[in-house]
């Protein structure tokens, strides 16, 4: 910074000394050209958004024990069957880092919940939750994964492991094996000639008459339309 | 310091401010009539078959939040810039009321992500006052404008079908596609309650209308923009085409200050402050053409003053601002059990709705006036983050496939299968209503606060009145009715007056109007009825700021059509020599 922008910037008056000298140091390191050395994929955006793409995915949140337990419930919520992988198969203990980053409400709930998990396994086992026996750790789960069994003291616990299901699901499903896995059909260029006739049968629907007049006949989507 | 502002460009005929429906619409018109345009847009430029900007048919895992809104409020794919809150470009809301003000600032602005439902507003729209003693009637009618939608329906291209209804006019329609099952679902439902669905009219090109855009390829997502241009943006249609032209000086990244005057009160041009290089400008023009948005438009009126307009250009009246009115929304979910364990296929479609419900009701039978119509969305999406949430509220309450009841929530495999087999069966319902414009519903200029260009902002004050609530609770009811008669269940619980009925916020429905409306009585409106300003013959306004009333239909069409309308006007004047 030199004077005449130090000057502007004590101007704005709401500043705090320390913001303002952490903002010089700040200046001084090159700024990162955007992209640079950085995977981000191509996806549209604007150069405010690519450069907090960059900003995120350089910031690291959780400890290497936190995602340890991170990794053990994803795979515990979804594991591999005669379908598909596992969560982390799908790395969504990778994608749990950065959306808590992007979505910052979603730090401390989940800080705290793995806290909480270590605390309450502790109590149970006299070990962290890592440490514990998968027996161990299925029984514990078993006292949050079902909200509506749950005793009502376990429903911070309960609540930690709705939200972990929910990111592991969100991440899982979202992900190439997951999308292969709930048979997700479409993003893909096509002629939509309405529900398969089976599909129709199976639910006693059909199109009648006025509608199969009305609707476009793929036939004619190349064509020009004229109204004359 | 020297603090010169610089001029921009040559004397044009027409400065343009504002580059969505009406500002495209107006460019389009006045550059093929020959006319030189200068285009201001306070957004970059934007074009969905760039590869820099494109997010057509990308996969959610190509974002790292998986599509999430975080930065963008509609999802990080979806195709407009901005949203509720714009950092360094705030707005104020006036005693406890409340007002969320969605802006896109890029070429082609809201018209980039719009749900491009496309009514036309119908012979009682424009003249509701005189049917129920409520709001005011237009200065027009509609047999005025029907000339207008009906080249844009050819120009632009919308699907739908005659349906002769009194206040849903027919138009130039391309064929609809047949529509999804739950829409079958919700079609024989409807028939059942009397409720008519029928096929939607959206700005989808099921066949081509011109050379230069193709047919849709059914990816369901209009919302990103369109690679081939087969869904109407104001950019991808109307904005890019008449600059590529040569006859359109495009300013983008330009953000209007204040409208100029001359001391015979004629506008000169616009002042705007360049948001790359910060430096200040002007162009200098003929004619004014404001098209930045009902609350832009608005701002930037109230902001230009001099000493011949204390209070603003335009605004002899002290209506500029006034009768601000949204659509009323409210809507609820449901859980289709016929749908669980659907077999697949891919009904991606069209983006958005294949039918809809016009509105339906005798106000004569009802404690509110006016309307609203119904949208609906379901099926087999594309995944994409949220979409899975709270499977604990569903998995309890259905056998699963042994046939018998397990506990809510869970882990493991038998949870891995719920989520397949929960997948496409959910559907939503959203009402989109007419509510009543009133003077003291305002937006006006915040005393106190500027924006980081040192614009003066805009300050809401905004209250539904026990009309539009009681129309959100018949929206409710509606709802229940349906989900019911389908055999689903409604999801959460429905809401009651504690939340007046689930009634969305002023502003959240982006459909807001009216804040220089056009009339014949000067003391009552800003506009005449070729939306030209009655204190200044050479400034006219083509968003939709113009309205009187907003009716149950999305407005764009509208835009277009009197902008349209208001353009042939503005070459018609030129030629007399009267402005």
């Amino acid at each position: 910074m030199d004077r005449r922008e130090t000057l502007k910037a004590l101007a704005v008056g709401s500043l705090s000394v320390s913001t303002f000298l952490t903002a010089c140091k700040d200046d001084k390191k090159t700024k990162p050209p955007v992209g640079a050395g950085v995977k981000t994929p191509v996806y549209g955006r604007t150069d405010e958004e690519k450069k907090r793409d960059v900003k995120l995915e350089e910031e690291k949140f959780f400890t290497p024990e936190e995602m340890k337990t991170i990794t053990i419930l994803a795979d515990i919520i979804i594991p591999a069957d005669e379908h598909s992988g596992s969560a982390s198969d799908a790395k969504v203990p990778a994608f749990i880092e950065f959306i808590v980053k992007d979505m910052p409400k979603y730090k401390t709930p989940m800080r705290g919940g793995l806290r909480w998990l270590d605390l309450h396994s502790a109590r149970l086992y006299e070990n962290r939750f890592t440490d514990c026996s998968s027996k161990q750790q299925l029984a514990l789960l078993d006292q949050i994964a079902y909200p509506e069994k749950a005793a009502p003291e376990m429903s911070q616990g309960v609540a930690f492991f709705n939200l972990m299901r929910d990111l592991t699901a969100n991440g899982f499903f979202t992900s190439k094996i997951g999308i292969k896995d709930i048979d997700y059909r479409g993003n893909t260029p096509n002629e939509w000639d309405g529900v398969p006739s089976d599909v129709l049968q199976q639910y006693g629907l059909s199109y009648d008459e006025k509608t199969l007049a009305q609707c476009l006949k793929t036939e004619d989507r190349g064509k020009l339309m004229t109204w004359d | 310091m020297a603090f010169q502002i610089k001029q921009k460009g040559p004397v044009y005929d027409v400065c343009i401010v504002g580059s969505g429906a009406g500002g495209g619409m107006a460019a389009k018109i006045l550059s093929e009539a020959g006319l030189k345009v200068a285009l201001l847009e306070a957004g970059p430029r934007y074009d969905p078959a760039d590869p820099e900007q494109m997010t057509q048919l990308k996969w959610p895992y190509e974002s790292p939040r998986r599509g999430a809104g975080t930065t963008r409020p509609f999802g990080d794919f979806d195709a407009a810039y901005g949203g509720w809150e714009i950092e360094g470009e705030p707005y104020t809301t006036k005693q406890g009321t409340k007002f969320d003000w969605f802006r896109s600032r890029m070429v082609g602005g809201r018209t980039n992500h719009w749900g491009r439902i496309s009514l036309r507003f119908g012979p009682r729209d424009f003249k509701h006052k005189s049917y129920d003693g409520l709001g005011d009637d237009w200065p027009i009618a509609y047999e005025e404008v029907a000339p207008f939608y009906d080249r844009v329906d050819k120009m632009i291209g919308v699907f739908g079908t005659k349906e002769g209804m009194p206040n849903e006019p027919d138009g130039f329609f391309l064929p609809p596609p047949k529509p999804r099952l739950h829409e079958l679902m919700i079609k024989q439902a409807g028939s059942k309650l009397g409720i008519p669905v029928i096929p939607a009219r959206m700005s989808m090109l099921t066949r081509s209308v011109n050379k230069d855009r193709s047919p849709c390829f059914y990816c369901g997502q209009c919302g990103r923009g369109c690679s081939v241009y087969a869904d109407f943006s104001s950019s991808s249609v109307l904005v890019n085409p008449a600059v590529k032209s040569g006859h359109v000086d495009l300013y983008d990244n330009a953000m209007a200050r204040e409208v100029l005057s001359n001391n015979e009160g004629k506008a000169t041009g616009i002042a705007y402050v360049d948001k790359i290089d910060l430096e200040e400008y002007r162009v200098m023009a003929r004619v004014i053409v404001l098209a930045a948005s009902a609350g832009e438009t608005a701002r930037l009126l109230l902001n230009s003053k001099s000493s011949r307009y204390p209070n603003g250009m335009a605004n002899a009246s002290g209506i500029v601002g006034k009768y601000l009115h949204d659509s009323t929304g409210s809507s609820r979910a449901a859980f289709l059990p016929q749908l669980m364990d659907r077999k697949r296929y891919n009904e991606d479609g069209v983006g958005g709705m294949h039918m809809y419900i016009p509105w339906w009701g005798d106000n004569k039978k009802l404690d509110f006036p006016r309307g609203y119509h119904m949208e609906f969305g379901g099926g087999m999406r594309m995944p994409s983050y949220g979409f899975v949430n709270a499977i604990e509220s569903m998995n309890g309450k259905y056998p699963g496939r042994d046939g018998q009841m397990k506990p809510a929530g869970g882990y493991g495999a038998g949870l891995k299968d719920d989520y397949r087999r929960f997948y496409g069966a959910t559907i939503g319902f959203a009402g989109r209503g007419e509510s009543i414009a009133r003077e003291d519903n305002y937006c006006e200029i915040d005393p106190n606060v500027v924006d980081k260009w040192g614009i003066p902002v805009l300050r809401f004050n905004y209250t539904w009145s026990d009309h539009e609530i009681k129309q959100a609770k018949h929206m409710q009811d509606t709802f229940e009715q349906l989900i019911h008669e389908m055999g689903g269940v409604p999801l959460g619980n429905k809401p009651g007056p504690e939340t007046m009925y689930g009634l969305e916020n002023p502003g959240r429905i982006i459909h807001e109007v009216g804040t220089t409306r056009m009339g014949n009585d000067p003391k009552k409106s800003v506009l005449n009825k070729y939306s030209q300003a009655h204190d200044v013959k050479n400034l006219f306004v083509v968003d939709g700021g113009s309205f009187v009333s907003q009716a149950d239909k999305n407005p764009t069409w509208t835009i277009l059509a009197l902008s349209m309308r208001a353009s042939e006007y503005i070459m018609s004047e030129l030629k007399k020599q009267n402005i």
